[in-house]
């Protein structure tokens, strides 16, 4: 009860923030020099065709009922038209999303299952050999741009370090399935289909460790000064001197206090994630929302650019909601704070 | 890297305390205390190093006149020798001169994007802090409305509006870097405000504009200075990934975000055309970041 009351009020603030987002978005979306009736129908096209366009989209209208509109739509799943592929931004997006969604998530599922356990073993010896290599790792993860490291990794594959594909998420020669989700792994489990998980999991691996590594680093760091910082305290002190085997402090008292530190981080990690997703979606040729978004931000094509923006907002508010529910479930306390 | 080591009270050390008969300066103190940071110290270096390529890049560069539009067929993608450190692109221009004077593109950046949202963030985060109210809460809401969105997805939208340029991705980039600055500021200044020497100088009827520039704002210096080291090397990293996406500095400025994403239509086989830049990309933030790191451990600040 206590967790769901935290979360509504969690919730409930993302949504103003939501709301202040999307008039931000579109104050600047509609700011664009140039008409966009005009970019999209290129130079060749009438007075009138334009006019006739611009009403149609609803530029002749003030900017406030222009929003109003917008927002009416919206909540109908009307984006506007993309002014690049003449179809529904919906349904451009759609397409696009699993393919990013895939992506992002098991970079985070590397981030967690790559980052945590290092910081946790960095911790066990502070400044021991491990630490020591860690320190380095998390320090070159940091400052690596995530552009760079895909065009290694890249380089690498070509240079048949190891035999991984670069390109696309499938590869062409296999047959087609019934998609339900989108998700290719999902996709391929449903339809019993281990060949095409196989190969767009070769597929993800690439991409989703180039896009990963800032937020190993992060996250090995924070566990790591979290459990140094937890391992001094009173409780824990007490537990060393009953005799409790510090094996098992470190991994089962102190790991369930420090967690809750590199969630928070991870959960802040995920607005630098999408937009490195940005960068390494266009490296790998990723048919993703960001690639989707940088070809409209090129073409000033704005109803997608808005829509590109707006979901990835609501992609980080709600994987945000869905870490402060683990942490909540980690660590009761936190939900307690807010009253 | 000094926590694990006993720290003396009031900035002294074990060097000043054993040859406490020798005179030494503040400034030759804390040079001392700096320097037993090897990492720091490395970092500085690295700054330095490319403070001042950059401003004396004409005198450095082996070919200046390769910053420009320079074209010279014959030489293209020549590996990286003697003659070419870092080889040369598709143009046949020699990329080291060119990463040179892509670092004056750099610390422009950093200048321009630091000087514009530093002071903003640091005075709305302590007028915040200081006002309470409503002001507060809208100077917050709005900042909280900010980190809501992908950095780079807003940036892209904001430098795609204006034009890709320079002085538009410094904007872009001012425009969401301020409110980490807020943040950061608003929380500190926001445990300040109750000290007691803030109610002394309200009681003795100090401006508020004495009180948040000679009473608040110097508390924060340390913080501020430490952020701003290690938000540099993040600037460039983003302008970088901005111009990555051709939407930063257009050519034929050399810019290294911009280098690289040229050189990577050359790969495998004109490999040093891309990672060359790029680990130069990588050298400049690292000594921000080593710098930065240092200074907090100096400071014994939490950023």
């Amino acid at each position: 009860m206590e967790t769901l009351y935290y979360l509504s009020i969690r919730a409930s603030r993302l949504l103003l923030v939501f709301i202040g987002l999307s008039i931000i978005i579109f104050v600047i979306a509609r700011l664009v020099p140039g008409d966009p009736a005009r970019i999209s129908l290129g130079p060749l096209a009438t007075q009138e065709q334009v006019t006739e366009l611009r009403e149609k989209m609803g530029l002749d209208k003030p900017l406030v009922s222009q929003y109003g509109q917008y927002v009416y739509n919206l909540f109908q799943g009307d984006m506007g038209e993309s002014t690049l592929t003449n179809r529904p931004v919906l349904t451009d997006l759609q397409q696009a999303l699993p393919a990013t969604l895939e992506l992002v998530i098991v970079a985070v599922m590397f981030t967690a299952i790559i980052g945590l356990p290092l910081g946790l073993f960095a911790a066990y010896r502070p400044n021991g050999w491990l630490d020591q290599v860690t320190r380095v790792t998390s320090l070159v993860g940091v400052v690596t741009p995530s552009f760079l490291l895909a065009i290694i990794l890249q380089l690498m594959a070509s240079m048949n370090w190891f035999d991984l594909p670069v390109t696309e998420r499938i590869s062409s020669n296999l047959d087609a399935m019934p998609s339900y989700t989108g998700l290719l792994l999902i996709d391929s489990l449903i339809n019993v289909r281990f060949d095409v998980f196989i190969d767009s999991f070769q597929h993800l691996l690439l991409p989703a460790f180039a896009l990963s590594a800032a937020g190993i680093a992060q996250v090995m760091r924070i566990t790591r000064s979290s459990m140094i910082e937890f391992s001094h305290r009173d409780h824990v002190d007490t537990l060393r001197a009953c005799g409790v085997p510090q094996k098992l402090i470190h991994f089962k008292y102190l790991l369930r206090l420090s967690t809750a530190a590199p969630l928070t981080i991870l959960g802040l990690e995920f607005a630098s994630l999408i937009g490195n997703a940005f960068v390494v979606e266009m490296v790998f040729s990723w048919p993703g929302v960001a690639s989707y978004g940088v070809r409209s931000i090129l073409h000033k094509d704005f109803n997608a650019v808005v829509g590109v923006v707006l979901i990835s907002g609501v992609f980080f508010i709600v994987a945000n909601l869905v870490i402060d529910f683990i942490i909540g479930l980690i660590d009761p306390r936190i939900t307690q704070k807010g009253k | 890297m000094n926590n694990n080591e006993p720290r003396l009270p009031n900035g002294l050390d074990e060097f000043s305390m054993t040859t406490a008969s020798k005179q030494y300066s503040n400034i030759g103190r804390a040079w001392y205390r700096f320097s037993r940071n090897y990492a720091a110290v490395i970092g500085l270096i690295i700054v330095c190093s490319v403070i001042l390529m950059a401003i004396f890049a004409p005198l450095i560069a082996p070919n200046p006149e390769h910053a420009g539009s320079f074209v010279n067929f014959r030489a293209r993608h020549l590996a990286p020798s003697w003659e070419h450190w870092m080889g040369t692109d598709n143009v046949g221009r020699d990329i080291f001169s060119r990463v040179i004077f892509g670092y004056q593109v750099s610390l422009a950046l950093v200048v321009g994007v630091l000087s514009l949202s530093v002071p903003i963030g640091v005075l709305l985060g302590i007028v915040a802090a200081y006002a309470g109210g409503w002001v507060e809460q809208t100077i917050m809401r709005f900042n909280d409305m900010l980190l809501a969105v992908p950095p780079l997805a807003l940036a892209l939208a904001i430098t795609s509006i204006l034009e890709p340029s320079l002085i538009n991705a410094m904007i872009a980039i001012s425009f969401l870097w301020w409110n980490w600055h807020c943040r950061l500021i608003y929380q500190l200044a926001k445990s300040i405000v109750t000290e007691d020497f803030v109610e002394a100088a309200k009681l003795s009827g100090a401006s508020h504009w004495h009180i948040i520039t000679k009473e608040i704002l110097p508390n924060c210096v340390a913080a501020i200075s430490v952020k701003t080291t290690l938000d540099a090397g993040f600037v460039i990293l983003f302008g970088a990934t901005l111009s990555f996406l051709g939407l930063g500095v257009q050519p034929p400025t050399p810019d290294l975000g911009t280098m690289v994403s040229t050189g990577s239509n050359y790969l495998p086989e004109y490999w040093w055309e891309a990672i060359m830049p790029g680990l130069a990309i990588l050298y400049i933030i690292l000594g921000f970041n080593l710098l930065g790191d240092g200074l907090r451990d100096f400071f014994d600040v939490e950023v």
